[in-house]
């Protein structure tokens, strides 16, 4: 990648976490950190690897994007609405009453939101459906999937990882935002996960693991894997900071947050100092 | 709809599974979007010699996950929404109890397309007992929005709705009988979801039923009432969500006294729906007897064990169809 493609993509990640805080300080709270440890992840996607269009989101030629861990929908509104899948004011109605942008991502209300999420551990399931019925289908996309650390608890996932070895679903990019957070607090006093690269690997499958906001790191591990059709599915593992970006957030306190105008001015303060130069 | 009902009912000579095979590979042959999904359990609905032969002939339409009903459940919404018709199985008590949030988030709520198959309803799990006797099944997929609720009363019905299953868009729940069920209908019988259909005409009461378990002892309690003078209406309401409130509003206009009848817990299962619509849309009092299980837990037997057992049997809708007569006033 050269370095004007990576200031973009770093730019456009910062761009997604502004519009993150905006809309949850409009609203006045939202989940905030497991929305900031996955933008990197989510504007290389949007930025660079994904296929769509967004005057056309249900298009067969299309990749697909699923947010199992449905809480972080701001961050894929924010990439959507950057990108032209629906008018930037819509962000101005997070879970609003009636709104058509519920925070849990919504496939029945959001263009471009491809599952239905919040149920934590469901929606990598269907993620796997997805990437089954491309591969019968001869449908060359790549179907990707996000899921978090403490989602990662829940049995399903691990159903979900023998499955998609067993079927074979090397068109599957799997992204574990390891943010080492959850609700209650860090994630390995709650229930360690131990080492999730091990994990995968002794499933079968094909791993790397990265740093989470390195945009240059994303980006060649996914080409990495799709390169890789081994029959192996991927997950790459990445080391991320729950509220990253900002710096009033603590990972373990961060889950949740209600926001002031001064902390909002902050944030955005930070966000816009942290833009690279080149 | 078209149905006719067949003067002499005997037992079917096909199982509801060999329909259900029957169909399931014609349709497949006509949509390659037809797809079958099994949690382990595709022996006991389709059996090894039909599993052979859907791979051989629709490689792309057949996935076993292994015993993951949660993840099952999952992937066939995900697969429904890139562009699959599936048809997913499980054990009635499996697929409802063990994959409850699923078919409620990943399924009705995100609106997916999936036709759940449950197997083994009620009583009918017999020999595998109370772990795999569900009696709430009904109960959880009723209350979920978006979802239709059907029970097949026969093969000839089965048949008809199976195609109807593919055609249609949406979250079905199928509570599918395996065995060999009384065959009540003229082959090419045509059915509408949510429409009831009239079995029989009676003035003194109307029977509401579901399912084929139930039918032959609903059957029989209308010919014993009969030979006492009681003439009964039976209702057949196989699409228990959404209910026919038409065909009940009328039932209890017309013979004024109701029986439920039904191979589940009468708590949330038919006999609640049909007093949801007598109670909230009725314009009068009409006495209702529920017969099903009386919130009690499975236990193993054979199936006319279990039907004594819990209360379901012909002489038992009698004594109910009485008690109801007597109490109108």
């Amino acid at each position: 990648m050269n370095s004007e493609e990576k200031i973009r993509l770093q730019n456009f990640a910062i761009d997604i976490r502004e519009k993150i805080i905006y809309q949850m300080s409009s609203l006045g709270s939202g989940h905030l950190g497991g929305n900031l440890s996955i933008a990197d992840i989510v504007a290389v996607l949007y930025g660079s690897e994904m296929k769509y269009d967004p005057a056309d989101p249900k298009s067969e030629e299309r990749d697909i994007l699923v947010c199992s861990k449905g809480h972080a929908g701001p961050c894929l509104y924010s990439a959507l609405a950057l990108k032209g899948f629906f008018p930037m004011e819509r962000l101005d109605t997070l879970n609003r009453g009636g709104t058509d942008l519920p925070s849990h991502c919504d496939r029945l209300h959001v263009p471009g939101i491809e599952m239905t999420t919040g149920s934590l551990g469901q929606g990598f399931s269907a993620a796997c459906g997805m990437a089954l019925a491309s591969k019968l289908d001869g449908n060359p996309r790549t179907v990707y999937c996000i899921i978090g650390d403490g989602e990662s608890q829940e049995g399903q996932i691990w159903e979900a990882v023998l499955f998609a070895k067993h079927q074979e679903l090397d068109n599957l990019i799997l992204f574990v935002d390891y943010n080492k957070a959850q609700l209650d607090g860090l994630t390995k006093d709650i229930c360690d996960m131990g080492d999730y690269v091990d994990k995968f690997h002794a499933f079968g499958w094909h791993t790397a693991e990265i740093d989470g906001h390195d945009v240059v790191a994303i980006k060649t591990a996914i080409d990495a894997a799709k390169a890789d059709k081994t029959g192996r599915p991927h997950v790459i593992v990445c080391n991320t900071i729950k509220g990253y970006g900002v710096s009033f957030t603590k990972p373990d306190s961060c889950h949740h947050v209600t926001f002031t105008p001064e902390l909002t001015e902050q944030c955005m303060r930070e966000l816009e100092a942290s833009r690279p130069t080149a | 709809m078209s149905y006719k009902i067949l003067e002499n009912k005997t037992t079917a000579d096909v199982t509801m599974t060999s329909v259900y095979v029957k169909c399931l590979k014609a349709l497949m042959a006509e949509n390659p979007a037809i797809t079958q999904i099994e949690s382990d359990l595709g022996n006991s609905l389709l059996g090894g010699a039909a599993i052979k032969e859907i791979k051989a002939e629709f490689p792309k339409q057949f996935v076993d996950c292994g015993i993951q009903e949660a993840n099952m459940i999952g992937v066939a919404c995900g697969m429904s929404l890139t562009g699959r018709i599936p048809f997913a199985h499980s054990f009635a008590a499996f697929v409802s109890r063990r994959a409850t949030d699923q078919a409620f988030i990943s399924g009705a709520y995100a609106g997916s397309n999936v036709r759940i198959v449950g197997t083994d309803p009620g009583v009918s799990a017999q020999l595998n007992g109370g772990t795999h006797m569900p009696f709430e099944d009904v109960a959880i997929f009723r209350a979920f929005p978006n979802m239709t609720v059907i029970e097949p009363s026969d093969p000839v019905m089965l048949e008809d709705l199976m195609g109807k299953l593919a055609a249609n868009y949406g979250m079905y729940y199928l509570r599918l009988f395996r065995k060999n069920a009384l065959k009540i209908y003229e082959e090419g019988s045509t059915f509408e979801i949510g429409k009831a259909n009239l079995l029989r005409e009676g003035k003194d009461l109307t029977i509401i039923t579901a399912g084929a378990v139930m039918m032959p002892e609903v059957l029989k309690a209308a010919d014993d009432l009969a030979a006492e003078g009681i003439e009964t209406r039976i209702l057949d309401m196989f699409t228990i969500k959404p209910i026919d409130a038409d065909a009940i509003l009328a039932a209890a206009a017309v013979t004024g006294a109701i029986v439920t009848a039904e191979n589940h817990n009468v708590i949330n299962g038919l006999g609640s729906a049909v007093t949801d619509v007598l109670m909230t849309k009725g314009d009068r009092f009409v006495p209702v007897e529920m017969i099903g299980v009386q919130d009690k837990f499975g236990q193993v037997g054979p199936l006319a064990y279990l039907k004594e057992a819990y209360h379901l049997t012909a002489a038992d809708i009698v004594e109910a169809a009485k008690k109801a007569v007597a109490r109108k006033h």
